[in-house]
């Protein structure tokens, strides 16, 4: 398709971290498109330069959270950041997300991060059976209207690479897994929200948290893991005074 | 807890405030009104206002600055819980008699 223009085809320089250590990277030259996402480029290395790069993708389209790594210096979903919005000079720089051990090129082991997810105290446990009716939980209600506003997070991990926070305190929880704790405990149908309250601030919690709002920056999705944090810290805060 | 040291540390900077506020006021007068160190202690020794206040400063910083100073070993030092809460605590026990001493000399208990 691009062969007869393939001679003055601008070109784009990638520079992409690679093997397992910090500080190695290769340099690729591919052809600068019109339309063009970052993800577009790895792939187009991986399958025509480099076929040993390794990088994680699945749905494309900004549905499934696989794809996030560190572009230019800041974590992003690939599929939906377009090479014109972050080259600077013809150049984009591909590094995988911070504050997960690399496992090779471009992928990471994202196992602590859901790890962590389970620890933050964001298993559902219901109250009803199967025979009861589907519980009505208004629309209206401020409860709901506090998980409606953090639930549409994907688990993509960008808050979590994004994180100062993480990178000091490895045990500290993160923006995901807390958003997830703060959406549960306002489920009207979840049978122990004291429980994620006392797990989610235990160790090193919400409470670690330092408002600096890295992830809400970040987060794809325009989510604000540092308001769903603060609506924890609050909500322990007044638990403990009532004493809870 | 950390969700008690969370509570404790806000509530003792909520306490801290005011005392902050009236500590630098009262320290602006002092150095603009010209008064000696005698002066000072002539109006502060056996004036039970300025023992309690300064003396639930000093035990408000007691508790406030420890879990600060906890939290930054953690995060900044990278050392665990146990061995920073151990620090904190040794470190708030010296505030507080650093504070408690100085309370009483200058509210005139130590004759």
């Amino acid at each position: 398709m691009d062969t007869k223009n393939s001679t003055n085809q601008r070109q784009l320089t990638v520079r992409i971290s690679r093997g397992t250590e910090d500080g190695s990277y290769s340099t690729y030259s591919v052809p600068w498109r019109e339309n063009q996402t970052v993800l577009d480029v790895v792939t187009e290395v991986q399958r025509t330069q480099e076929p040993s790069l390794s990088y994680r993708y699945a749905c494309r389209v900004g549905v499934c959270g696989s794809c996030a790594m560190t572009v230019n210096g800041k974590p992003r979903w690939t599929c939906r950041t377009h090479v014109s919005r972050v080259e600077e000079g013809g150049v984009i720089v591909i590094e995988p997300m911070r504050n997960m051990p690399r496992i090779k090129d471009l992928v990471v082991d994202m196992s602590e991060f859901f790890q962590k997810w389970a620890r933050a105290g964001n298993t559902f446990v219901g109250t009803a059976t199967r025979n009861d009716p589907p519980a009505l939980v208004s629309p209206q209600s401020k409860k709901r209207k506090q998980a409606d506003a953090a639930i549409e997070c994907i688990n993509c991990g960008v808050c979590y690479a994004a994180c100062d926070v993480v990178s000091w305190d490895k045990d500290y929880l993160g923006p995901a897994a807390l958003n997830r704790a703060w959406t549960l405990f306002n489920d009207e149908r979840h049978a122990h929200p004291k429980d994620v309250l006392h797990k989610a601030t235990s160790g090193s919690g919400c409470n670690s948290c330092h408002t600096q709002g890295s992830c809400m920056k970040h987060c794809p999705v325009s989510l604000s893991p540092t308001g769903s944090i603060a609506g924890l810290k609050r909500s322990a805060i007044l638990s403990l005074l009532k004493g809870g | 807890m950390e969700a008690r040291l969370f509570a404790l540390q806000r509530l003792t900077a909520m306490m801290m405030a005011p005392f902050v506020l009236v500590h630098v006021g009262l320290v602006i007068y002092a150095v603009r009104g010209g008064l000696t160190a005698g002066e000072i202690l002539s109006r502060t020794q056996g004036n039970w206002f300025w023992i309690a206040f300064y003396g639930l400063f000093v035990l408000s910083v007691s508790v406030h600055v420890p879990i600060g100073v906890r939290n930054i070993l953690i995060e900044w030092l990278r050392i665990g819980r146990p061995a920073a809460s151990v620090i904190g605590l040794a470190f708030g026990a010296g505030l507080l008699v650093l504070g408690v001493r100085a309370v009483a000399a200058v509210g005139g208990l130590m004759q």
